[in-house]
This record gives C-alpha cells, structure tokens and sequence, in this order.
C-alpha cells in the first residue's frame, strides 16, 4: 500500500461534506457542526507533520474531529468551560499539548484500512457520493440532496436535460453498487 | 407502447424525482412486467430514493465551503 499523504488544500472540496454530516450527527446543531469542521481543518493543519500516512486522510481528520465533538461537550457541560480536564500527554515542556489533536496519531484503525466504524447511513451515501466523478457528484447532490428542478440545476451548470439525466443515471447506478453489500 | 430498456431506465430516474408523465409511468410499468432486468433496477433504485429521503444528507453550500477554504488558506500563511 502507498502510504497516504495529506493534501489541505484539497480538504474542503474532498472531506468537508462528510465531516459536516458526522459533526451533525453528534451535536443536533447545524452552526456548531460547521463550526467544528472549521476547527478540524485547522487543527489538522497544524498537526499535519504528526500525520504517518498509516490512515486515510480521512479517517484521520476524522479522528481529530472526534475530538473536537468531545472538546465541544466539555466546553457546554462545564460552566464558563472551567471543569475542562487538562492531562500531561507529553514531557516535552515545550509543546502546548493540551488538546489531544496535537498527539494525533495514525493507527486509529488497525491495519490503516479505509473503513470507519458504525458508518450512518447517511455517512454511508456520502462516502459513497465523494467516490463519485465530480461532476455527477455535483449534479447528484444538487438534485437529490438540495432537491433543486432539472432547469435550474441545467442552467447553473451550463448542461442540457439529457446530459443530467445521463449523469444521474450514471451516479445513481454506481451508489447502488457502491452501498450494495450493507444496505440493499 | 413498447420502450427499450435505457428508456426504461430514464423514466426510472425521472420517475425518482417525479418527472416523469403518467404516460412514461404506464410504458415503464408495462416494461418491467415484461423484463426482469429492468424491473430490478426499478427496485433497487426506489430504494436508493427512499435511503437517500432517510438519511437526511445536509451538504455545505458552495459559499460556506469557499469560506472554509479561505479561513484554511489564512491559517496555513
């Protein structure tokens, strides 16, 4: 396998649709889940020279995310956040290492594969969306998730109707065998 | 009355987002009482419609993602 390399400036474009979901998933709140995302690619930025290549990009802004969802209930479960429990992770007295981003590690998932645990359905489309070409992904998302009319997706994207519905087509097909094994 | 099967399948994907005519919707019901294959893929891709109506998929618009992209960019100089 070639070990995985990060590339942020493609984050946004690649992940955020699927951290946005995961983040909604754990905090109910649509603001706070961007939020969250925001702050991951921020701190994956800054802890990118800790990143192996073991894990996928993925999973590993993944599990900075986590993180972040934790960080959150810590901040809302404490006044003021004062009961934020501070642990030494490290000795190295010169690193700010309070936040476990920081200390983030590849071997999340043993063996570096590309699967992530309990994936939602939800979580399960949109991985299965991100794997799409990225103009059917793009007229897939904006007719079944944005539920936008074919005349406006057509006209934003300077296509005709016949070419949406052969993208649709082809996104549709390849999410069917895409979610296959666990889902139909 | 008779439709062949890639027009089948593009009622089918019309017919998921419902725009499809009354008239398409006979020819295709009459087309997949006749063809197995097709009548399969009507199956599995309603299916893919109702998860899809489930999961409740929220996307980031393209402004959000731009303005994420540039706080990044900021943070990175």
């Amino acid at each position: 396998m070639i070990a995985n390399e990060l590339q942020p400036d493609k984050w946004v474009e690649l992940h955020a649709d699927y951290l946005f979901n995961y983040a909604i998933g754990k905090v109910s709140d649509v603001e706070i889940a961007k939020d969250l995302v925001q702050e991951t690619f921020i701190a994956g930025l800054n802890s990118a020279k800790n990143f192996k290549g073991d894990a996928a990009e993925r999973t590993w802004l993944i599990a900075i995310l986590k993180r972040k969802v934790i960080d959150h209930y810590r901040k809302i479960n404490s006044k003021k956040g004062k009961a934020e429990v501070r642990i030494q992770y490290s000795d190295q007295t010169d690193a700010e290492g309070e936040w476990l981003e920081e200390r983030v590690a590849d071997p999340f998932v043993k063996g570096g594969d590309q699967e992530i645990e309990n994936e939602e359905l939800g979580l399960a489309i949109q991985n299965c969306i991100d794997k799409l070409p990225k103009k059917q992904s793009r007229v897939f998302t904006m007719k079944t998730i944005q539920g936008m009319s074919t005349e406006d997706i057509c006209n934003e994207l300077g296509i005709n109707p016949s070419n949406l519905w052969v993208m649709i087509h082809r996104a549709r097909t390849s999410l069917m065998g895409c979610l296959n094994q666990s889902w139909f | 009355m008779k439709i062949s099967c890639e027009q089948a399948a593009e009622i089918c994907n019309k017919s998921q987002y419902r725009e499809a005519s009354l008239m398409e919707i006979i020819k295709l019901k009459y087309h997949i009482f006749i063809c197995k294959t097709c009548k399969q893929f009507t199956t599995k891709n309603t299916k893919l419609t109702k998860l899809c109506n489930e999961s409740k998929l929220q996307i980031l618009s393209e402004e959000e993602k731009a303005k994420m992209k540039a706080e990044l960019e900021k943070s990175n100089n």
